[in-house]
């Protein structure tokens, strides 16, 4: 049952859907007013946590689909991961307009001397060439090696995103202790599937001296 | 919106009768009751302020709107998001409320709200409000010069600072567990900064007395400060000898200095401090040092290594 749901085309349509509901809803609370005294800083830090959560829910495919033995999750990854990608260009355009006025030397030197927003900016820009690259053409372009090494780069945008976030706040550290603790679930996974995976691929005997 | 009418609701049916003749606790009861409109409700909870004069110590920018000034609070005792305050202070007891002033002074006394309101004429002052955020907004406060309060107990001659400390309850703020702040929250002033004309002991704003996110019923504001500095709901002050612990301060040193006065000069280690966004505004304005109040404060500071003492 599962696979049919899956492999709907439907399935794939509605969670495009769902995923632009966070945008709809910043609309909709910009027409109706909603937006809080400090509507820039609102949709920062609103666009901001939907990086973070999409970052962290794609990340959560491979698990999920090795847990669950269900390889179709899989299709949903590039959209998941370029919903977290739009995401970021929104929160990137807020600050750029609003918070800098384009003023080029002035975010120069915030990236260089903040170093929350040194470590944002970089976690931003991890994201363009994974962006870039998200299309079937490329992966075939590039290798299938060569794409994953390069992909592996989320797992550093994210760690990024996190520190940008867990630096940024003045003193109630949960909710970016909170995503830092998913992201840590999801690589303390990864770890352990590399490291129980290489004996299997490549047996190597264990010295006599080391073993136990 | 959809107000039901106040008979459909008969609060002498369930509302004890000690609670129901103090109206702030009968309003919260009511609020409780009304669940979603608690909101409206809850603005009745201020009240007017009569015979309040204008203060020549006002500027000509445009004020900051009332709702913006109750629903975008610093109030970490009543949650660390900014319209968390609003929600959760609903129901904050501010009557009786008593301030201790004490410490090293001639005539130590214990003030019932009223009898510290009775110290002066209530005076409307529209001061710039810069946050160490990078936030600013502009607010007509309703209040006299902490002076009168100080010059009552007569500091003596060892006095030098003067600690100031916030209410602290938490079963009243049971979101002050997650602030992340050593609480009671505790200020602190030289004597002289505390005895400047500016310094301003406040009940009210916008002609009424102040909402309970904004600090009631008793605050400092500090205009050429940053907002940490005017501490909220207070019910201590004390005259002491050397430079008392102030909240933010402890809680990191190299960001919250003591002084902390508005200085686009200095940065906050991890943000600019050159520009501030005025709440209403989209883009920023340039921070003026001293938040534009130089020309009465900067004699304070002469001499003094800005730098140093942030």
């Amino acid at each position: 049952m599962w696979k049919k749901i899956l492999f709907n085309p439907w399935t794939k349509r509605t969670i495009f859907v769902l995923c632009l509901v966070p945008a709809a809803l910043l609309l909709l609370r910009g027409f109706e007013g909603r937006l809080t005294a400090n509507p820039v800083e609102f949709i920062e830090h609103s666009t901001g946590d939907w990086v973070l959560r999409f970052l962290l829910i794609t990340l959560g495919i491979t698990p999920l689909r090795k847990i669950f033995n269900q390889p179709l999750l899989t299709r949903f990854r590039r959209m998941l991961g370029l919903f977290a990608f739009f995401y970021a260009c929104v929160h990137l355009s807020m600050y750029l307009v609003f918070d800098q006025a384009f003023d080029l030397k002035g975010i120069w030197a915030d990236v260089l001397k903040r170093p929350y927003i040194t470590v944002g900016s970089a976690g931003l820009l991890m994201l363009i060439p994974l962006a870039v690259t998200s299309t079937a053409a490329m992966v075939r372009r590039m290798g299938p090696k060569n794409w994953q090494l390069l992909h592996r780069l989320i797992y550093f945008a994210t760690l990024a995103g996190v520190i940008h976030y867990y630096w940024l706040v003045k003193s109630d550290v949960r909710q970016p202790l909170m995503y830092g603790a998913i992201l840590t679930l999801l690589m303390i996974w990864r770890v352990r599937m590399w490291t129980a995976k290489k004996p299997a691929a490549k047996p190597e005997p264990v010295p006599a001296s080391v073993s136990r | 919106m959809l107000i039901r009418k106040p008979a459909e609701f008969r609060y002498s049916a369930v509302t004890p009768k000690e609670q129901y003749l103090n109206r702030r606790r009968f309003l919260a009861a009511g609020s409780a009751a009304l669940g979603s409109l608690a909101l409206p409700l809850s603005a009745l909870a201020t009240m007017k302020l009569n015979g309040v004069t204008k203060s020549s110590f006002t500027v000509n920018d445009k004020l900051t709107s009332k709702e913006d000034i109750t629903h975008y609070n610093n109030y970490y005792e009543f949650g660390t998001d900014k319209e968390q305050p609003a929600k959760l202070a609903v129901n904050f007891r501010t009557s009786p409320w008593t301030v201790e002033v004490g410490g090293l002074v001639n005539k130590p006394k214990t003030y019932d709200l009223d009898s510290v309101m009775k110290l002066a004429p209530l005076e409307e002052r529209i001061y710039r409000h810069r946050c160490v955020e990078a936030w600013s907004m502009v607010i007509p406060w309703i209040g006299f010069p902490l002076n009168v309060l100080l010059k009552q107990v007569e500091p003596n001659a060892k006095a030098k600072y003067v600690a100031f400390q916030t209410y602290y309850d938490p079963k009243q703020m049971p979101a002050g567990r997650y602030a992340g702040i050593q609480l009671p929250y505790v200020e602190g002033l030289r004597l002289d900064e505390a005895m400047h004309p500016l310094a301003l002991l406040t009940f009210g704003l916008y002609g009424e007395t102040l909402p309970n996110q904004d600090g009631a019923p008793i605050r400092m504001v500090l205009p050429w400060k940053y907002g940490f500095k005017s501490i909220k709901s207070i019910v201590k002050i004390t005259l002491v000898e050397k430079q008392p612990p102030t909240t933010w301060n402890i809680s990191a040193a190299n960001e919250y200095g003591f002084y902390s006065n508005v200085n686009p000069e200095v940065d906050h280690p991890r943000w600019s401090q050159a520009s501030e966004r005025r709440i209403g505004e989209l883009f920023k304005v340039k921070t003026i040092k001293f938040n534009g109040y130089g020309d009465q404060v900067a004699g304070m500071y002469a001499g003094m290594d800005l730098r140093k003492n942030y």
